[in-house]
């Protein structure tokens, strides 16, 4: 079969992209495909018009890849695509879409407040802080509503600290959320297909769940797959992600990341695209369920071909 | 591109999670400290050719006649070919080191021979020294910021890096001398300081005669070393030169390290250090662990380059066209970046350094700023703490006039709307805007702000 692998692109996350769409293409040869690299750029239509693949592997993330962008071109052009389609994508990498689904069908998400800058820069909404900061209390946590790994995201201990925290996350991109700190163990739960695989745990090296940039420092964190979860835990987790992947309409496959915290489980977000490289953990979680990394990436390839996969 | 093509021996890379977990099982304490980070995959995309990178350290090799760089390979192909293709001396060879005696006398400095080893870059150099002087656990002290590229390796060696704030003179000697005493008081003796004393990386600051002065009597005095990397001195644009450090100790307590990098060619990977006999003698060990000889080809070219005696005449260009490039930078600063921010005003070298409001980050700037396709290094980089996160590197010798002009402009819009953001969100105003000030190089001097100082 004649695979195209998409990666790379404009987006901030291209580094990681560009490691995720080589693993991906020595497990697609190693599969006996006829593999065709291709770094999303301004030649990307004119591209796989030449090329005419079976079917385009998306290893691409964040924006103009993980958000619907690439997925939209791929569906004019009739070409098979792995992971979700257009509209998931668009959900997943918009956190404040995303929560706002979750919220809809009852699942668990920690409150927050999204704005624009718009709201700030017109409407006076900056009147409105203390308010809400109330609402939340604190510490909260401040993202840029679309962003991939720990760009752009702050926490904030103080009243003082929030607006600080407003402008790195505004650099990101026009929509912010502010949202209430959840406290507990932070897990990871990969879904291939329709089923949720062995769940990740993420634990903080130096115990410091403040730090987000730590997650991606090999050492600062180590992951354990399977968590180590009572029956009951299991189960709670499981359903809040499998309920997060329908709500959210991803296909193929998705990470959903929550924290496990005394009220029980709490989705922070969903990555429609989630990180293929040799540290993520998908591959991890698909290992832990007996899957190598040929066979997670020929079952993704599957499941892209399906009929109803579209 | 058509096709790809498969290699038919090529490695089943990077098989499987439990095989990085097996690999770590393997791994030395030292990798630990050694980070990737979210923020360096962020400096990927610095690398797009959309780009305008003001974020390398790059010097500008377009300038090199291409016609008298071909006619000196010829030259050695045609007469040195069997030498220059063998391995050398692990010193490197004793014309290279004629060469470096006569940039090193171009600064009033005059080593004997026998202290010098030709190294892979001034890089290697700072390798060496750390490979050389320090265990783990072991206090190494340098500028706060510090140049980004030394502070992998001294992480490298689990150095204890203690930094030293920086002010318009260079390093606080008196914070030197206080946290020398304060580390006496513990028992704890420092290996070495090291400094960029002139036009320093990052922060372009040069190091004040009186505080050279200090430094090596602190020196002598404590009886530590003083890691003196000097890669820029011949490149000054204005104001009087000053005596290199290992000129005013005499190298008894001065480590010296030079490169061809600036001068002539970052692709040649030559540098050298000049260091105490005693101390010499294990960096040569060093050296021979780590890769027997520096290239010979390059030291042949560098022979070849010295033999037509025009070298200082091609600093002189570089001096007048960084000069130029150096005033454009400054000048699109007063127009473009806001009151709030501050910069360095260097004499020479690559770099300038500017200082934002404390509530910007600028690691979240860049990710702002590369939409707009422009690149910096956020000052962090700069540092082991965490410090600099409301500062910035910026080069200047790298891309044209007109570039600087541009990325400039961009940086400078970036900065002001999260500068009237933050308005917006405090009720604070922004500071008036700045006179662009039109007098010469003394008009309109900003201090060298303490990156961290609000």
């Amino acid at each position: 079969m004649k695979v195209v692998v998409l990666k790379g692109g404009r987006s901030l996350e291209r580094g990681v992209s560009l490691r995720s769409g080589a693993r991906v293409e020595d497990a697609l040869e190693r599969l006996g495909h006829e593999v065709v690299p291709l770094d999303a750029g301004s030649d990307l239509v004119r591209r796989l018009n030449e090329e005419r693949p079976d079917v385009a592997f998306v290893a691409m993330h964040g924006l103009g890849g993980e958000d619907g962008t690439a997925q939209e071109l791929l569906e004019i052009l009739g070409i098979p695509f792995t992971g979700p389609g257009v509209a998931a994508c668009t959900r997943c990498m918009d956190k404040v879409l995303a929560k706002h689904a979750m919220r809809e069908v009852g699942i668990p998400t920690p409150d927050f407040l999204a704005f624009n800058q718009t709201a700030f820069r017109e409407l006076g909404a900056a009147d409105s802080l203390s308010q809400l900061e109330q609402r939340l209390g604190f510490p909260l946590v401040v993202k840029p509503s679309r962003g991939g790994s720990s760009l752009g995201v702050k926490f904030a201990a103080s009243a003082a600290e929030v607006p600080q925290a407003l402008i790195s996350a505004f650099s990101y991109d026009d929509r912010v959320l502010l949202e209430r700190f959840a406290a507990g163990r932070e897990l990871a739960v990969s879904v291939l297909g329709d089923e949720a695989l062995p769940v990740v745990e993420a634990i903080p090296a130096d115990g410091d769940s403040y730090d987000f940039e730590a997650r991606y420092e090999i050492g600062r964190t180590s992951f354990v797959c399977p968590a180590e979860l009572s029956e009951s835990e299991r189960a709670a987790v499981t359903e809040a992600a499998l309920g997060t992947y329908r709500a959210l309409g991803c296909s193929g496959f998705a990470r959903i990341d929550l924290i496990l915290g005394e009220a029980g489980p709490q989705v922070l977000e969903a990555n429609a695209i989630p990180g293929l490289t040799d540290t993520s953990l998908l591959p991890q979680a698909a290992e832990a369920a007996g899957l190598s990394f040929e066979q997670l990436v020929e079952r993704i390839l599957d499941l892209a071909l399906q009929p109803s996969a579209a | 591109m058509t096709e790809t093509p498969t290699p038919p021996q090529r490695r089943s890379a990077h098989t499987s999670t439990r095989d990085l977990e097996r690999y770590a099982g393997l791994f030395a304490e030292r990798t630990k400290v050694m980070r990737s980070s979210a923020m360096r995959d962020l400096m990927a995309v610095t690398a797009r050719p959309e780009v305008i990178s003001l974020a390398g350290g790059l010097p500008d090799t377009s300038t090199f006649p291409p016609k008298s760089f071909a006619a000196q390979m010829t030259r050695i192909a045609q007469e040195s070919a069997a030498e220059a293709l063998q391995y050398g001396p692990t010193e490197g060879f004793e014309e290279t080191k004629d060469c470096i005696l006569q940039v090193m006398g171009a600064e009033g400095m005059l080593p004997d021979p026998e202290d010098i080893i030709v190294t892979t870059g001034g890089q290697q150099a700072i390798d060496l020294v750390c490979k050389t002087l320090v265990d783990p656990g072991d206090v190494v002290l340098c500028e706060a910021p510090t140049y980004p590229g030394a502070v992998p390796v001294f992480c490298s060696y689990q150095a204890d890096v203690i930094q030293i704030e920086c002010d318009e003179e260079g390093m606080r000697i008196d914070e030197l001398e206080a946290l020398l005493d304060r580390l006496a008081d513990e028992g704890r003796r420092p290996k070495f300081v090291y400094s960029v004393p002139s036009f320093q990386n990052p922060s372009g600051v040069t190091l004040s005669l009186a505080r050279r002065r200090r430094l090596v009597e602190l020196a002598r005095l404590h009886e530590i070393l003083v890691v003196e990397d000097n890669p820029y001195g011949l490149l000054r644009y204005s104001g009087e030169p000053l005596p290199p450090l290992y000129q005013l100790d005499g190298g008894d307590f001065v480590v010296y390290i030079g490169t061809f990098s600036k001068i002539l060619s970052p692709g040649i990977r030559l540098g050298w250090a000049v260091a105490p006999p005693p101390v010499m003698a294990k960096i040569v060990l060093g050296k021979q662990a780590s890769d027997l000889c520096t290239s010979t080809l390059t030291q042949y070219f560098v022979h070849e380059y010295f033999a037509e005696g025009q070298w200082q005449s091609y600093i002189e260009d570089l001096i007048e066209l960084y000069r130029g490039r150096r005033d454009t930078m400054i000048e699109a600063l007063r127009e473009h970046f806001p009151a709030e921010a501050t910069w360095t005003e260097p004499e020479g070298g690559l770099f300038l350094w500017a200082t934002l409001p404390s509530y910007i980050d600028t690691g979240d700037l860049l990710a702002k700023a590369l939409r707009a396709d422009v690149a910096f290094v956020p000052g962090q980089a700069a540092f082991v703490d965490g410090r600099g996160r409301n500062s910035m590197r910026l080069n200047f010798s790298g891309v044209g006039d007109d570039e600087i002009r541009e990325g400039i402009r961009r940086i400078g819009k970036t900065i002001a709307e999260q500068v009237e953001l933050y308005g917006t969100l405090t009720g604070e105003q922004p500071a008036a805007p700045k006179p662009v000030v039109a007098d010469e190089e003394q008009g309109d001097v900003l201090p060298f702000r303490k990156a961290g100082e609000a």
